[in-house]
Formats: C-alpha cells, sequence, structure tokens
C-alpha cells in the first residue's frame, strides 16, 4: 500500500540556519503499509536533520535489506544513499567512512538486518566505534520476507499468527553498551518528542551512536498481546530520563521541577542536558547503564531514553591514526613514493 | 658410481623442521648465488603449522635463467630427523647427501648410487657457541659455511651478506660468521673435492632482483594510491597486507602530523572485508582487499552488489589448494571458475594473470585504473608460489608522470555545465560506462541512490522489465569495451607450421617455458600463449584457431581455464586438451614434459610424425 507520509508541515515554517526548508531534507514516497512505524521514524530523521542544519548533500544515508532498509529512499532525498545487502550496511558505512572522514553517516536497519544475519557485522563496527549513527528498526519481526520472529522478540511474545516466541531476546542496547558504543539510546517511533533530540543528539555525537527505537509492524506483528506493538510499548515503557539537546553555540536552559539536571557535553561542544528523577543512574556509566536496562527488564518495563554517553570516546580514525584529510580528495602526489624510491626498494632485494 | 656433475646447474633441497630458524640460513644460500651472478629460484615447502612439522626449501641454480620448478633433487641437506628417510630416497641416482653426522646415519641407509658427507653440525655448534637459544639458528648457519666448500662457492659473498643483514646489530653478525667459517673449515678439512657440482660467478643477473610475489602487489597497491584496506587474514594471502602495511608506515606517513595516508581495517571476516572495499571505492577512495578461495566464496553476495552497482572494487586472489581448507599452505591455480563468475544472477569479472613478481605489482597497480575506469570488481590471480616464494626477474618500475585514471566521475564543475539531464546509469558514450559522483561532490545535483534491485537509468528503483533488461545488456556493452582494455595474451609462435599450441598463465610459466623447449629438443614444436586476463581478446581465439591441438595446462584438476575458454569461445571440446598439475607443488618442468609426452601418447600423436612433416595450419 503506497501512502503519503503524514508529517504535519507548518506551512510558513521558517528555513534553518544554512538556509535550507524541511522539504530539502525529504524523500520520495513512502511504500510502506500504511501505520508502520518505520515511516515515523523517517519523519524524526527529517526532523533531526532539518533542525542541526546538516546540508543534505554533506550527509550519506546508508541501509541494508528489509522493509526498514527501504526507508533512505523515503527521507533525505539531496543526499547519496547505499541500500546495501542484507545485513552489511555496517562494512558499506565502515569503507565509506574511511574514504572520507568529513562527511556525516547515517546507518539504517533492521533488528533481522542487524540481530542476525548482520550480528557480527553490527558488533565488530560497534568495536571499532566508527563514527556514523546506526538507527535500527525494531519491530521483533522480519517485515520484508511477511513476520517471521526476528532475534529481539521478546521471549514469550505472541505474533499475529498466535505462535509464542520460545528463544531468549537479544538486546542490542545493552550490547552496544558492553562493546563501547559512545553514544547508545532506546526510543518509540511514536514518540517523537524523544526521537528527534535523540538523533539529533547521536547525530553530534563523535563515534558509533546507536539508536533502537521500536517501531511496530502493523500488518505482522502489532497484535495487543505483542511485545513490540504500539499498545504494549505505550502500557510498559518508562523514559530513564527526559532531556535536551542543545546544539553547540545554543544555550537553553528548559527547568524541570522535580528533576536533578546532567549535562554530558560532547566534543563538538554541544550538550546533552538530562532531566531525571533522583537516584536515576548516571549515563556516563556502564556498569549502572547496564544495571538500569536488566533492572527494568526484569519488571518487564522497556526502558527509554538516552541510556549511556561516553563523550570521549575514540572513533576509527582516531584509532588507526589516519591523515585529516580525506582520502578522497588525494591525488598520486599525496600517495605514490615515485620512481626513484621504486628504485631504492628494487635495490633491497638484490 | 658416477657422481651429478654440473656447473651453475642443479637443485638442492633443505630438509627443515619448521619455527627452527632454518629460513633466514637458506635465504643467505639464495642469496649468496644471486650475488654471484647466477640466477637461482628457492621454492618454501611448508605445513600449515607453527612449529614442529616438516618444511623444505628447494633451491634452483641455473645460469641459463630457467627459474621455474625443475623436479628431482641433486642434493639434500638433511637436518630434519622425521623426514631421514624420505630425504635420502628423494635424491637422483649420483646426487649428494649432507647431514648432522652428530649421530651416525641408521644401518639401513645403504644406497651406494649418491654420494654421503657428513658434518656433525650439532657437536660442532655446541662446542663452540655458549648460548643455547643461539645455537640451533647457528647450526644451520654451519652448514650454510660448509656447501660454500663443497659447491666451491665464495666464501666472501656470504660473509658479506650476513653483514647486510645484521647492519644494524653488527653484534650478532660475529657468531654467523663465525659459524659460516666454522663449516667451510671443516669441510675443507674433511670433505675436499667430494661434491662435483659448482656455483661459479657469472653475469647472468644483470638488474634483476629477487623478491616474493606479495611484497610487489602490495606495492602495486601503494603505488596505484589504494588508501583503503579491508582484510582478514588467510594464507597465503596474509602477507600482501603485511607488506602494505610496512610500506605504508614507511612512504604513507604524513611528516607534519605523524598520521598515515592509509586505513587498513582488519575486519571480523571476507564479508566485511569487501564491504569496506566496495564502501570505501563508492566514496571516491582506492580500495582493495586480499584473500585467497574461501575468502572470495564468502565474498560471493557482495560481488553482486557491485557488479550490478557498478562499484569498482580490486581483489587480490592468492590461490592455494582447495576446496575448503584443501592444503593451505600449497599452491594451486583452482579458483579461475569462481572469480570468473563469482556471485549469483548474471555476473563475471575481469581477471588478471600476473606470472612473475613485475608483472603482480604492474597489474595490480592496472587494477585499480581499470576498475575505476570499468567500474566494477577486478581480481588480481596470484597464488601461492607466485606470492609467498622469492622470484628471480626484472625490477618493478613506475612510469614517471604516470597518474591514476579514477574513471568517469563529475567534479562539481562538470555537474554545473551539463547540458542534459544527467543519469548514473545512462550510458552517453557508448561504451557501457556511466558517469558517477562521490557523495558531497555538489549541493544540489548528482544525488543519486545505489541499490542492488534493478533501477532506470536515473537509478530510481523500478521493476520494468524493459529497463532491467536494458540494463544488462549494456552491462554486456561494457564487457566489450573491457576487452579492449585488458592486457594482452603473450604469444610466441617461433614454430609457423607447428600443429600443436599450449596455452598456460600466472604461475606456471616458467616451467611451461622450459618444458616447451625441453620438448622442442627432442624435435617437437609448440607453440605457447601465456594468458593475462580474462575477458579473452581476439588474439586467443585466433592463436587456438591457428592450431590443430591446443594443451591447457594449469594447476587445477578441472581444467578450469579450458572450460573458460570452451564455454567463452565455443570452442570444441576435443581440440582442447587439460594438463593438469594439481599435487599442490610448484610446476616442475620435468614432471609437465612427462605429463605432456603422456597426453600425446594417450591422443595417438606420433611425435616422429609431427616433428618430421610439420603440418599445415
Ligand atoms: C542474503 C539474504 N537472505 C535473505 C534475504 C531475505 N530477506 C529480506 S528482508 C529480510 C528480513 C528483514 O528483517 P528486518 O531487518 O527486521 O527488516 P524489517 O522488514 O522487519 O523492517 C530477509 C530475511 C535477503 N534479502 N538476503
Ligand atoms: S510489513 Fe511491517 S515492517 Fe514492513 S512495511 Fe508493513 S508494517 Fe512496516
Ligand atoms: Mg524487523
Amino acid at each position: 500500500m503506497t501512502f503519503q507520509r503524514p508529517t504535519f508541515r507548518h506551512p510558513d515554517l521558517p528555513p534553518n540556519s544554512a538556509g535550507y526548508n524541511l522539504r530539502d531534507y525529504e524523500g520520495g514516497i513512502s511504500t510502506l503499509c500504511a501505520g508502520c512505524g518505520h515511516d515515523s521514524i523517517c519523519g524524526a530523521i527529517i526532523q533531526a536533520c532539518f533542525e542541526l542544519a546538516i546540508p543534505p548533500h554533506q550527509l550519506v544515508k546508508m541501509s541494508g535489506i528489509g522493509c526498514s532498509s527501504k526507508t533512505p529512499a523515503y527521507f533525505l532525498g539531496k543526499s547519496h544513499g547505499f541500500n546495501s545487502v542484507h545485513g552489511r550496511m555496517p562494512s558499506i558505512a565502515t569503507g565509506a567512512n574511511m574514504a572520507n572522514r568529513d562527511l556525516v553517516y547515517l546507518g539504517v536497519s533492521g533488528d533481522g538486518d542487524t540481530a542476525s544475519i548482520g550480528m557480527g557485522q553490527f558488533v565488530h563496527a560497534v568495536r571499532r566505534n566508527l563514527n556514523m549513527v546506526y538507527i535500527v528498526m525494531n519491530n521483533g519481526c522480519y517485515g520484508l520476507t511477511k513476520g517471521q520472529y526476528s532475534a529481539t522478540a521478546d521471549k514469550g511474545t505472541k505474533s499475529k499468527k498466535g505462535s509464542v516466541n520460545a528463544l531468549e531476546s537479544i538486546d542490542l542496547c545493552e550490547l552496544a553498551i558492553q562493546l563501547g558504543a559512545g553514544f547508545v539510546g532506546r526510543s518509540f517511533s511514536g514518540d517523537k518528542k524523544q526521537l528527534v533530540p535523540m538523533i539529533k543528539a547521536g547525530l553530534a555525537h563523535k563515534g558509533l551512536s546507536f539508536i533502537d527505537v521500536i517501531s511496530p509492524c502493523v500488518t505482522f506483528n502489532n497484535n495487543p498481546e505483542s511485545t513490540k506493538s504500539y499498545h504494549w510499548v505505550r502500557e510498559h515503557s518508562e523514559a530513564t530520563n527526559t532531556f535536551d539537546f542543545v546544539p553547540f553555540r545554543q544555550t537553553i536552559t528548559t527547568e524541570y521541577e522535580d528533576s536533578v539536571d546532567q549535562e554530558v557535553r560532547l566534543h563538538d561542544d554541544s550538550v546533552i542536558h538530562l532531566h531525571k528523577h533522583e537516584n536515576t543512574p548516571d549515563v556516563t556509566d556502564r556498569r549502572q547503564a547496564i544495571d538500569n536496562l536488566e533492572d527494568h527488564k526484569a519488571e518487564g518495563v522497556i526502558l527509554t531514553g538516552v541510556l549511556y554517553v561516553n563523550p570521549e570516546s575514540a572513533d576509527t580514525h582516531d584509532i588507526l591514526n589516519t591523515s585529516e584529510k580525506s582520502f578522497n580528495s588525494m591525488g598520486v602526489e599525496d600517495l605514490c613514493p615515485g620512481g626513484d624510491v621504486l628504485a631504492k626498494i628494487n635495490e633491497s632485494y638484490r | 658410481m658416477k657422481q651429478l656433475q654440473g656447473v651453475n646447474d642443479f637443485v638442492i633441497r633443505f630438509a627443515n623442521v619448521n619455527g627452527s630458524g632454518s629460513a633466514s640460513a637458506n635465504n643467505l644460500f639464495a642469496k649468496a648465488v644471486f650475488r654471484m651472478g647466477v640466477p637461482v629460484s628457492p621454492k618454501n615447502i611448508f605445513p600449515s603449522n607453527i612449529q614442529g612439522l616438516p618444511t623444505w626449501y628447494e633451491v634452483r641454480v641455473n645460469e641459463q635463467g630457467y627459474v621455474g620448478r625443475r623436479g628431482d633433487i641433486d642434493m639434500v641437506v638433511a637436518v630434519n630427523g622425521q623426514t631421514l628417510r624420505q630425504d635420502y630416497d628423494s635424491l637422483v641416482p649420483g646426487g649428494y647427501f649432507l647431514f648432522d653426522s652428530s649421530k651416525p646415519l641408521p644401518e639401513d641407509f645403504q644406497r651406494d648410487d649418491i654420494t654421503v658427507i657428513g658434518i656433525p653440525l650439532t657437536f660442532l655448534c655446541n662446542e663452540t657457541f655458549e648460548n643455547p637459544r643461539m645455537r640451533p639458528l647457528l647450526k644451520n648457519i654451519i652448514y650454510v659455511g660448509a656447501l660454500a666448500t663443497l659447491l666451491d662457492m665464495e666464501l666472501q659473498v656470504l660473509i658479506d651478506s650476513v653483514n647486510r643483514q645484521f647492519q644494524k646489530k653488527p653484534k650478532l653478525a660475529e657468531p654467523n660468521i663465525q659459524a659460516l667459517e666454522l663449516g667451510y673449515a671443516y669441510a675443507q678439512e674433511h670433505h675436499p673435492d667430494t661434491c662435483q657440482l659448482k656455483v661459479q660467478r657469472s653475469d647472468k643477473v644483470g638488474d634483476a632482483i629477487i623478491m616474493d610475489g606479495n611484497s610487489a602487489t602490495a606495492l602495486g597497491a601503494l603505488y596505484a594510491g589504494a588508501t583503503v584496506v579491508g582484510w582478514y587474514p588467510i594464507t597465503p594471502s596474509t602477507s600482501v597486507i603485511e607488506a602494505f602495511g610496512r610500506y605504508a608506515e614507511k612512504y604513507r606517513i604524513e611528516a607534519d602530523t605523524g598520521r598515515i595516508k592509509a586505513a587498513i581495517v582488519q575486519a571480523e571476516d571476507e564479508l566485511a572485508a569487501i564491504g569496506i572495499v566496495i564502501g570505501a571505492s563508492w566514496n571516491g577512495a582506492r580500495a582493495f582487499t586480499a584473500t585467497s578461495g574461501p575468502g572470495i566464496s564468502l565474498m560471493n553476495e557482495f560481488l553482486g552488489l557491485a557488479y550490478f552497482g557498478e562499484i569498482p572494487a580490486v581483489l587480490i586472489d592468492v590461490q592455494r589448494a582447495g576446496p575448503s581448507t584443501g592444503m593451505p599452505t600449497r599452491t594451486q591455480q583452482s579458483d579461475v571458475l569462481e572469480c570468473a563468475y563469482a556471485s549469483h544472477g548474471d555476473t563475471k569479472h575481469p581477471l588478471l594473470f600476473p606470472c612473475d613478481p613485475r608483472e603482480c605489482f604492474d597489474m595490480t597497480a592496472d587494477a585499480f585504473d581499470l576498475a575505476e575506469h570499468l567500474q566494477t570488481p577486478v581480481m588480481v590471480m596470484s597464488d601461492l608460489d607466485l606470492g609467498m616464494n622469492d622470484h628471480f626477474g626484472p625490477p618493478l618500475s613506475w612510469e614517471t608522470g604516470r597518474s591514476y585514471d579514477r574513471g568517469k566521475v563529475l567534479s562539481a564543475e562538470e555537474l554545473d555545465t551539463l547540458t542534459t539531464r544527467w543519469g548514473r546509469y545512462k550510458d552517453t558514450d557508448g561504451d557501457g560506462i556511466c558517469y558517477r559522483t562521490y557523495p558531497g561532490t555538489h549541493p544540489e545535483k548528482g544525488v543519486y541512490f545505489t541499490r542492488g534491485t534493478s533501477r532506470d537509468e536515473y537509478s530510481a528503483y523500478t521493476e520494468s522489465s524493459a529497463a532491467y533488461q536494458a540494463n544488462m545488456e549494456r552491462l554486456e556493452l561494457k564487457w566489450e569495451t573491457t576487452k579492449r582494455l585488458l592486457p594482452l595474451a603473450r604469444i610466441k609462435t617461433p614454430f609457423p607450421k607447428a600443429r600443436l599450441g599450449a596455452i598456460f598463465y600466472g604461475s606456471t610459466a616458467p616451467a611451461a617455458y622450459e618444458a616447451i623447449e625441453l620438448l622442442h629438443q627432442r624435435g617437437i614444436d609448440i607453440n605457447t600463449m601465456r594468458l593475462r586476463a580474462f575477458p579473452f581478446q581476439q588474439e586467443v581465439l585466433d592463436f587456438i584457431n591457428n592450431h590443430e591441438l591446443v594443451f591447457v595446462i594449469e594447476q587445477n584438476r578441472d581444467g578450469q581455464m579450458r572450460t573458460l575458454l570452451i564455454n567463452e569461445e565455443g570452442l570444441p571440446s576435443d581440440k582442447m586438451v587439460h594438463i593438469g598439475c594439481y599435487d599442490g607443488m610448484p610446476v616442475a618442468s620435468r614432471s609437465l614434459v612427462r605429463a605432456l609426452e603422456k597426453a600425446m601418447g594417450g591422443l595417438g600423436i606420433n611425435l616422429q610424425q609431427l616433428s618430421t612433416q610439420g603440418g599445415t595450419q
């Protein structure tokens, strides 16, 4: 079914600081099922990029295969895109990022694409702390191949077809924290208020920003007993914090009553301004972040919000100590040692 | 007993235990022959193991410059107890058996057709050297010293080599030289005039170098401007990446920042390795991977994407004996079909076949130009023998002023001056190759979406059958363009009337040329064609058509290149005779002669008739 993206657009919304209008961040018409969670995430991506005033051609969008991985066609139509093969977006992103460190890399994947076929590539991209935003549109099933359970489906959940999932589920956020991602968040496609600033903060963070977005599949996995349904998530989720993302050069302070503030300053001097309840864990502490997730899981509650941030993490380029100049701008004069050197090399083989 | 005699023409084999440090002693010997001006070719025959298993180092010394493996062993240096019997039996009659006589030979070693030379290596070593850690290494150096006497070599050349090797640690040179002299003196005293094989100073080396193919490949990539490497360790390709890393550390460091102009990413597997290459190439960097057959198998899905999405990629396949893990430290040319048609759907890929380090260098550098010009994966088909063994051959050269062919890539200015609508998959030049853009080039123009699904000329998703088919036909046109850009086969037709032809490629070449010459000396004339690339050009077909019968000599069981030729060129299969050398060892000219003679016998070819009558074409 084809439908028009339901983005509410204020008729005279002013352009952003880079002079682009919201429509400059939109893409082609979505061909996903009406009501699919993935479409709302596209809307949030468009909004976040618009608000951050990223010049669209400075961003590269990549994906694997799946309904979720189709979405780069539906946002940022003025950006180069790469829809690769199933589960392999992280390696494409790694190569692209190595070639040109000056662009912004946004990868989109599904729970099948990431937690099953692409698990190896996912965990190693996280370990390399590749400078990118990695969004999983998590519906607990394989939408595009008609609803089979994925590895993030909760144990005991029931799909539309009625079968109960007997296998343990994989928590991608927990894994990402363990493996050293610098920024980890979880959100819900139906919560744009939380999702937009989370994507913005992820984009500003240097290193791998992993965002798991629960995104119901209305066609195969949205029955009330499914733990990835709109209904279930609304009833069973809790935000660990609310937050504002303050891009660098801006200062906003929103005061929330009954809240304690924590500020996390990112490498480019943007600030994540967290408003949290007393005694909630420190988001810069890895152990606390994992415990927090586990504690809520034990209570049957889906924890959302910014789960972990390490603003100091070194990305792949830092680790490899690569040139600050992008490789794809280098030519023969930068890269070729020339004939005289070769004569010397020959001599060492005599 | 008739002892083997020969000046600058023999094969010597060192039988060692791997991990015992024998490599540097054996290498010292081979280098010394080289530095005496005599062509030499060493082959390392090693197990898939780190320590404790048998390993051999076979050195062919040949004044005439035949540097393929010959087959048959004239002299053995037997210092591995595990294989003593095997090494003893392997000698040809008249050969020489040098062993560590600190322990007597077993009773039943009773050959009377060879010369046995005992040197008490262990005894001499322990008596002279205190440091137990150094002893195993120096023991090996002692036999090199003894060989200098036996083969009449210039001891000074060996001493100079040691000094050169330990330039930075002169302290280490001392005991090594002492060990050389020890062996030398012992042999002079106990075995004067024992051996009739000699190495004599000559002038047949010229400006040649002695280098392994993998280092040359790495340098080809370095010179071609490769900046992104995705790889996963696998013998025998690993040393390509290691060498690239070493050279990058030397020649790609920014003087002011100390940063490196290369990203070498050790991936989690070969799927990721090729993904990294494709992602980087798509984004405008030159990128490559090096792997072997099992890695190519894993890369198959991505290769289909790169073919269809038209993304450059350079792959180095250093082939080894398969299938599966097969014999991972033995050589073969058995990935030909896998690589030619890698992936699902209708796919085919240009392949290059280097035969020596010089060609490893040239073809790797060319592969980057080709991949970017043609916007497709290009594979350089090396193998373990070529890649890991040292080869005697011409030096590497880089043409002054050579630039990189980055292919059809539009800049911002070019996008601005376009008068017609640009389409990523629109063939405006009629050669099947379209124009691409790098991300970030232009704020408004040149953006497109890369996908493995069918799309129209403007890269928009479509399931239109007509659009799909038109695109596949354009790719076929690009394939025709490819043929014009690839290196031509090396065709040698010294015998205009010969009815027989031989086709070979890659590391088979040196032994094949020698075998053809040996057959010529016996009155059998065979013209030759050394393939250098796939797809095949017209010249390849012409050569085959000009001969009645063609032998396809290759290092695999199934005659993969033969299959490819028959399939691509529509040739009658009975005309193409498969000669397979696939035991995992580098091809040896003597066994190849036997194989060719046997094939001719089997085909009822009357050798006498062939040589006297010649034939019509
Ligand atoms: C190698 C390979 N195997 C299988 C498929 C078939 N396939 C396409 S999408 C998909 C599952 C996608 O699931 P997910 O990533 O969760 O995306 P969703 O559709 O749920 O958004 C599968 C198995 C494929 N395209 N490639
Ligand atoms: S099948 Fe599910 S995931 Fe796919 S588009 Fe429809 S609702 Fe979305
Ligand atoms: Mg899914």
